[in-house]
């Protein structure tokens, strides 16, 4: 019975014969219970199900929504570029010194050796990380999921190019190439590190997007899209890459984690973001020394890294059981 | 992330366990294993080169090598320019500088290897020999304990899917792998060193840390071990009752400050050790199994009185590994006289045991030793460098202040690694605990043990071995960041230095070692799935 439940984990309503099996679902998750319980003995698509699932992993929604707070607070606090934001205090400026700087009502994460607001510091080195880390895992995503998708779908020579292309990738360790990268991008702002870095680590989304389309273009329904003479490209952007979409989403949630903690650390060693952008690396790094003296210069900036990471890897925890329920239903 | 699907295996439905025959079928299908890691190595090799050139170009282009002398205000500046450019050879094109690099290690396999100068002319072998060395100390060792305690949470954790215990170890594993560890550096540093030292100094438990600990402890382990209500009441007073009990007889004693384990002491927990490991692999019932183990226990300690002089008074490294050596082999011995009718088992289990007790023995020696160590070394728990500067001691001393100085980056590196271990294992555990050949096990009728150990683990351990081949060259990578914090003159200190030095000499001498260590422990991994998944050997 198990199997039937789950044999289209992350199916969507593309394919006629996966919306069955959605529907089929529902229908024999209630049959085993004696009254079916409210609102189950309505059909979903798999769509509403993955949604259903996710919302009701408490861990995942809490972190979404902590994630959110920190990005609203993060991008408004002190404003994005021109527009300025709702927080008094600016990160430039050199306040009058309350005490030895420890956080007051005033200043709540304290203030720096200089008598900078290091709460508008925070912010800014967030809004930097923050960037970073979606922009990578947009970039890596994207030409993972190509670089995948392509080896996995065309097989022969274009597979073993991109596959060995990947291994050549993955025996660099990660942490090494993104600081010859990073040093190299360093000028180029934050954006020009996001790229290099996106163009790293994209290895392993690759590999399992390749794995997922090599059982799916022996489907059926991708012979039926062949028979009818539908053109490679369109088959697998609109009949394999959909049915991967679980791996994709979940690879990419945890390649943001992945980023954010990549970035912080090579700003940590000085290869990524240069003065005069900063992000929670490069404030940790600054104030490292400070731990004895002014303790709270480092525990915010690795309290804010903390916190987001964690979400993010809630979050891809969550989505992880919503596609693919099979792993928490083994005592039903 | 997810790494179970790098290898596409054909799983049949119908695998039942493991087969006992094993080598009958390695011997007659032995050609075939040859062929294939072959042809594995050829192809790493390639990718091998591949990644070379892709470094070796990036690292040269990543910046100019002369930036510090342009800088300069130095008379003989000019002269100095020149004299950089003609030893790093900046003149040439980077498929020279390249070949020259390369023909420098492909050396290394008729007996002259070259690995280049640094920026400053030091010769990059010598180098890499004393980094490689001090590295892979520090991330052996914390791979090893990070398997260990990794695999068994991750097992524990699958049982007791849903249980307290369970989110618990679920959200530290969560949390372990979203630090950064450079801050936790840091705060280990603060609260693992120098607030250990300054208790150090008195070495008393205040009570109630002894309650908390005692409470703590009574909590794991009902959550563990589960059971009915009662029962998980009975278990954490037990617990609470016997931590608190020794702590308080710790502080008596002065323990910390002055401890002492004994002959007594290595017999008794190495023979509950022994106990544990029969119970675990072959049941208790097997008595056979469990007379091997014990007798493994007193061999080894009568062996540790009768070479005690040896080992007390300035013993070398070499003696003790030869003496580690002896003790397995006589083990396995021993089992496989009381072996019987599973005397693989029987070896198995004393093989165990003999390596636990020779492990409690040094323990015992490690021990023995801390307080004369302390006398030498008020501050024992070391936040910078692998050694102690001007360090006098015996030998047992000198292992303890290495021990001291390795401690809190392996605590590090291993509770990452153990976050990534626990949280694959339990997820690899279960899905093989659903799988058909578990649910006919059970309804053989065996025993939960050997459903768990025999029929999902061993099925579950394939996904796992591939983890673990991955996540060691990832340590190598992700060592320079722990090397950096805690001061360690290791292969992440020779790539940071040789990067902002823009110097691809002891770049490429880190990204060697990495590679090969990759290249290495893939290979290593997939004999392991031959040696595990009998359906890889075709």
């Amino acid at each position: 019975m198990s199997d039937i439940r789950n044999s289209n984990p992350d199916g969507q309503d593309f394919e006629p014969q996966i919306s069955a099996t959605g529907t089929d679902a529902v229908g024999l998750a209630a049959g085993g219970s004696a009254a079916p319980l409210p609102g189950e003995d309505k059909s979903y698509s798999q769509g509403q199900l993955v949604v259903r699932r996710f919302f009701r992993h408490r861990g995942a929604l809490s972190a979404m929504i902590v994630l959110g707070i920190v990005i609203v607070v993060a991008f408004t606090s002190i404003g994005v570029g021109p527009i300025p934001g709702w927080w008094p205090k600016d990160y430039t400026l050199q306040y009058d010194k309350i005490g030895d700087g420890a956080p007051t009502w005033e200043y709540p994460f304290g203030q720096d050796t200089g008598g900078k607001d290091y709460f508008a510091l925070v912010m800014r080195g967030t809004q930097f990380s923050l960037i970073i880390a979606f922009a990578v895992g947009i970039i890596s995503t994207l030409v993972g999921t190509l670089i995948g998708a392509l080896a996995g779908f065309y097989r022969g020579w274009v597979e073993s190019i991109l596959m060995r292309m990947t291994d050549v990738f993955i025996v660099i360790p990660l942490l090494a190439v993104a600081a010859v990268l990073g040093r190299m991008a360093g000028g180029n702002g934050i954006l020009g590190l996001a790229l290099v870095l996106g163009l790293v680590t994209w290895t392993s989304l690759a590999r399992l997007v390749r794995g997922e389309v090599l059982s799916l273009r022996e489907r059926d329904f991708v012979l039926a899209a062949q028979a009818v003479g539908t053109g490679a490209w369109r088959i697998i952007t609109r009949h394999v890459l959909p049915n991967a979409v679980g791996v994709i989403i979940v690879s990419a949630t945890l390649s943001i984690s992945t980023a954010i903690l990549l970035e912080t650390s090579l700003s940590f060693l000085g290869f990524g973001v240069q003065p005069p952008d900063t992000s929670l690396g490069t404030l940790i790094s600054e104030y490292q020394a400070a731990f004895t003296t002014r303790p709270w210069l480092f525990w915010w900036p690795g309290l804010m890294i903390l916190t987001i990471a964690l979400c993010v890897n809630f979050i891809g925890d969550g989505l992880r059981d919503a596609f693919d329920p099979r792993q928490n239903r083994s005592k039903d | 992330m997810d790494g179970s699907n790098f290898r596409p295996v054909s799983y049949s439905d119908t695998l039942i366990a493991f087969p006992s025959r094993r080598r009958a079928a390695s011997a007659s299908k032995g050609q075939p294993v040859l062929k294939f890691i072959l042809r594995r190595i050829g192809a790493s090799a390639l990718v091998l080169l591949g990644a070379s050139v892709l470094m070796f170009v990036l690292t040269i282009k990543s910046g100019d090598p002369l930036q510090d002398l342009n800088e300069s205000n130095d008379p003989n500046r000019d002269a100095l320019i020149a004299e950089r450019t003609e030893r790093m050879r900046l003149d040439d094109t980077w498929y020279e500088r390249y070949w020259d690099w390369l023909s420098g290690v492909g050396g290394c396999f008729t007996g002259s290897c070259d690995l280049g100068v640094t920026v400053n002319g030091i010769d990059v072998l010598n180098l890499t020999q004393q980094a490689a060395a001090s590295t892979l100390r520090l991330i052996t060792l914390s791979t090893l304990l990070a398997i260990v305690v990794g695999v068994a949470l991750g097992i524990l954790t699958a049982i007791r899917q849903y249980s307290g215990f369970d989110y618990t170890v679920t959200f530290s594993a969560f949390l372990f792998f979203s630090l950064p560890v450079f801050w936790a550096a840091t705060l280990l540093k603060e609260y693992a060193a120098i607030q250990y030292n300054n208790w150090i100094a008195v070495g008393q438990y205040a009570p109630w840390t002894i309650v908390i600990v005692g409470l703590l402890a009574g909590f794991l382990l009902q959550a563990v071990l589960g059971g009915s209500a009662r029962r998980r009441i009975v278990t954490a007073a037990t617990a609470f009752a016997f931590v608190t009990v020794v702590l308080f007889a710790f502080n008596a004693l002065d323990w910390w400050r002055d401890p002492m384990f004994g002959i007594g002491g290595v017999l008794v927990v190495s023979a509950a050790a022994g106990v544990l490991v029969t119970a675990l692999v072959a049941g208790l019932r097997n008595r056979r199994a469990l007379y091997a183990a014990l007798t493994t226990v007193v061999v080894g300690v009568i062996a540790y009185l009768v070479t005690a002089p040896l080992l007390v008074n300035e013993p070398s490294w070499l003696l003790l590994i030869g003496l580690f050596v002896i003790a397995v082999v006589v083990s396995v011995a021993v089992g496989a006289a009381w072996g019987g009718y599973a005397r693989k088992q029987s070896m198995l289990v004393s093989g165990i045991t003999g390596v636990i007790t020779s492990i409690m023995v040094v323990a015992d020696l490690l021990i023995a030793h801390w307080s004369s160590f302390l006398g030498l070394k008020s501050r024992p728990i070391s936040t910078i460098g692998s050694q102690t500067p001007n360090f006098n001691g015996e030998f047992w001393e000198r292992a303890l202040d290495m021990g001291t100085q390795i401690l809190l980056p392996t605590i590090l590196l291993t509770l990452v690694s153990v976050a990534t271990h626990s949280r694959y294992t339990r997820s690899s555990m279960l899905e093989t605990l659903n799988q058909d050949y578990v649910r006919t096990a059970r309804s053989k009728g065996l025993s939960e043990r050997e459903v768990i150990v025999k029929h999902a683990f061993r099925n579950a351990l394939i996904p796992i071995t591939t983890i673990v081949a991955f996540d060691f060259a990832a340590l190598i990578g992700g060592a320079i960041i722990t090397e950096q914090v805690f001061g360690w003159k290791g292969m992440g200190a020779l790539f940071q230095d040789g990067l902002r030095a823009v110097d691809p000499a002891p770049v490429m001498a880190f990204f060697l070692v990495t590679g090969i260590a990759a290249v290495l422990m893939n290979l290593l991994a997939d004999i392991a799935y031959a040696a595990l998944d009998p359906r890889i050997r075709r």
